[in-house]
């Protein structure tokens, strides 16, 4: 059977430094995997290898079945990076960006037509920001800028989603609308691999974790369960993750959730 | 304006009037790109080319076109590769055009005058095989920036996310570079190589003042390109002042227009408290 997402044995990193050691990892259709880790452990450069962005030095990926280096079928994966890229000399407006995600079902060539347009449009209703789609983008905080990306990234009716941190620094508003828009994208039989900083909103969704430390795969099965005042719905994490734990090999384990496994 | 009954001012606005269309159309994807001296650098080097074309008896034109494209690809080779480095070795790209294009031409008969005719422009002595060349190359350009806005407009914001989704990022970079190539050596007639760059910049920079999405920055850009580079023909033959800096004066008295305009149009909404603005259609009508 094939996966979404195969690799084997990887290895990658830039200018001579490798970052990722060796990761074997596989995601079958329909998972959501959440890739948790310090920073600096690799967990970010794993997806972005995955998608081609960084370079391999040893090891296989395997994207829906086909070796990354003659895959084609882009359209078929909807990336949200962690930031909107450095280019924003110019205004562009949220209905703008969004409409990009399309490119990879359109074809460069083909100006948009209204499956395009309705595209764009049920990808904003989905993240809650229909109303914003002809402000400019500069406009918009954070967390609504981060929604914009996801809607980016859905416009292109992908089969996986790969999202880079979707959670940092957002607020909590934001952070629902996408938590729902994806438990909405994994309901439709969606495949997700996200990596995050922590659980958060996200929790319930996750079906598979994945702790990435010093470019290995550290740890791998069900996302760890809250317990004490963590488990509490209404718990706020306000307090500073990781420098009190100094052997620790992940921040998203704070001390209490460490213990409960 | 009568004197707009002779051929030659007619071409010099025909010629002037296609590139205030071509260098705002590939300029906004420049400055989207936070690369608005690249068009300065090309210019540079493609003085070299004409210095080339002197010396050789060839069509300066035509060296220009081929030695600037040369250091178009090239430059974007270095972008691609060196995150350190880059922004040396342009500066090394860039002196090595200008001197190498000081020395080539001064090697040539006529030396003087031409490198004032290409540093400056010369439009008054467009040719009308020139206005064909223009003409077609100008063409050229503004289709291919308008076919290919939402990839240019995708690669130019997002460069890893353009790559994601399966665009052919590399070739549409060395595409984008061959065309602010022929876009500066098209212009370099009109406003001249050193003021070639402000014909791609200071349009884009005045529309974005008072715009507020990627379409309509790049429409009003491209109506001031023209309106800067006809407006600059008619005045400098009426004040007998020089077209190409007149026009760049011009274009960024329409900048000076726009920023003021824009931020008291920007003051007048927050006042009347209808901040963040949500149902305003994206383009924006200047006021002048």
């Amino acid at each position: 059977m094939s996966f979404v997402v195969e690799t084997e044995h990887l290895a990658a990193g830039y200018d001579g430094r490798e970052i990722l050691r060796d990761v074997s990892l596989r995601v079958t259709a329909g998972d959501v995997v959440a890739v948790l880790g310090a920073n600096g452990s690799g967990k970010s450069t794993l997806i972005r290898t995955i998608l081609g962005l960084v370079p391999t030095l040893r090891g296989g990926i395997e994207l829906f079945g086909a070796p990354q280096k003659r895959f084609r079928q882009w359209e078929r994966i909807g990336y949200v990076p962690q930031r909107l890229g450095a280019g924003s000399g110019v205004p562009a407006t949220v209905g703008e960006v969004v409409a990009s995600g399309r490119l990879a079902r359109r074809g460069i060539f083909r100006l948009p037509g209204k499956v395009d347009k309705t595209a764009v449009r049920e990808a904003l209703t989905a993240v809650g920001l229909l109303d914003r789609i002809d402000d400019p983008v500069a406009t918009l905080s954070g967390g609504q800028q981060q929604r914009t990306l996801i809607a980016r990234a859905l416009a292109g009716q992908p089969d996986l989603l790969v999202l880079d941190e979707p959670n940092a620094g957002v607020d909590a508003a934001s952070q629902e609308a996408f938590a729902g828009a994806l438990t909405r994208f994994a309901g439709d039989g969606g495949t997700i691999l996200v990596v995050l900083h922590e659980l958060g909103p996200l929790r319930q969704l996750i079906g598979r974790a994945v702790v990435v430390h010093d470019g290995r795969i550290a740890h791998e099965g069900t996302p760890p369960e809250p317990a004490g005042h963590h488990a509490e719905p209404d718990h706020e994490h306000l307090h500073p993750h990781a420098e009190e734990i100094k052997p620790a090999i992940c921040e998203w384990a704070p001390t209490e959730q460490t213990k409960a496994y | 304006m009568e004197l707009f009954a002779f051929p030659y001012m007619q071409r010099a606005l025909i010629a002037a009037v296609i590139i205030g269309l071509a260098a705002p159309a590939i300029g906004v994807y420049l400055v989207q790109r936070r690369l608005s001296l690249i068009g300065d650098g090309i210019g540079h080097v493609a003085l070299t080319g004409v210095g080339v074309g002197l010396l050789t008896n060839t069509s300066p034109v035509l060296t220009a076109v081929l030695v600037s494209i040369a250091g178009a690809v090239g430059v974007e080779l270095i972008r691609e590769r060196g995150r350190t480095s880059g922004d040396l070795a342009l500066a090394m790209l860039f002196y090595g055009g200008i001197a190498g294009g000081v020395l080539l031409v001064g090697l040539s008969k006529d030396s003087s005058t031409s490198l004032m005719q290409y540093l400056f422009g010369s439009l008054l002595t467009t040719s009308a095989e020139d206005l064909w060349v223009i003409g077609g190359l100008g063409a050229a350009v503004v289709a291919v920036m308008l076919v290919l806005r939402p990839a240019l407009f995708a690669l130019c914001n997002d460069e890893e996310y353009a790559k994601v989704s399966g665009l052919p990022v590399r070739t549409l970079n060395i595409l984008l570079a061959v065309m602010t190539a022929l876009t500066v050596t098209i212009a370099m007639r009109t406003v001249g190589l050193l003021l070639v760059s402000a014909l791609m910049v200071v349009p884009v920079a005045a529309a974005q003042q008072v715009t507020r999405g990627f379409r309509s920055t790049m429409t009003l850009g491209i109506v001031i390109g023209v309106g800067a580079a006809a407006g600059g023909v008619l005045i400098s033959a009426e004040a007998d002042t020089a077209p190409g800096a007149t026009t760049v004066l011009l274009a960024l008295a329409v900048f000076v227009g726009t920023a003021v305009g824009g931020s008291a149009m920007r003051r007048f909404r927050r006042r009347s408290g209808d901040s963040p603005v949500t149902s305003e259609p994206p383009d924006v009508v200047l006021h002048a």
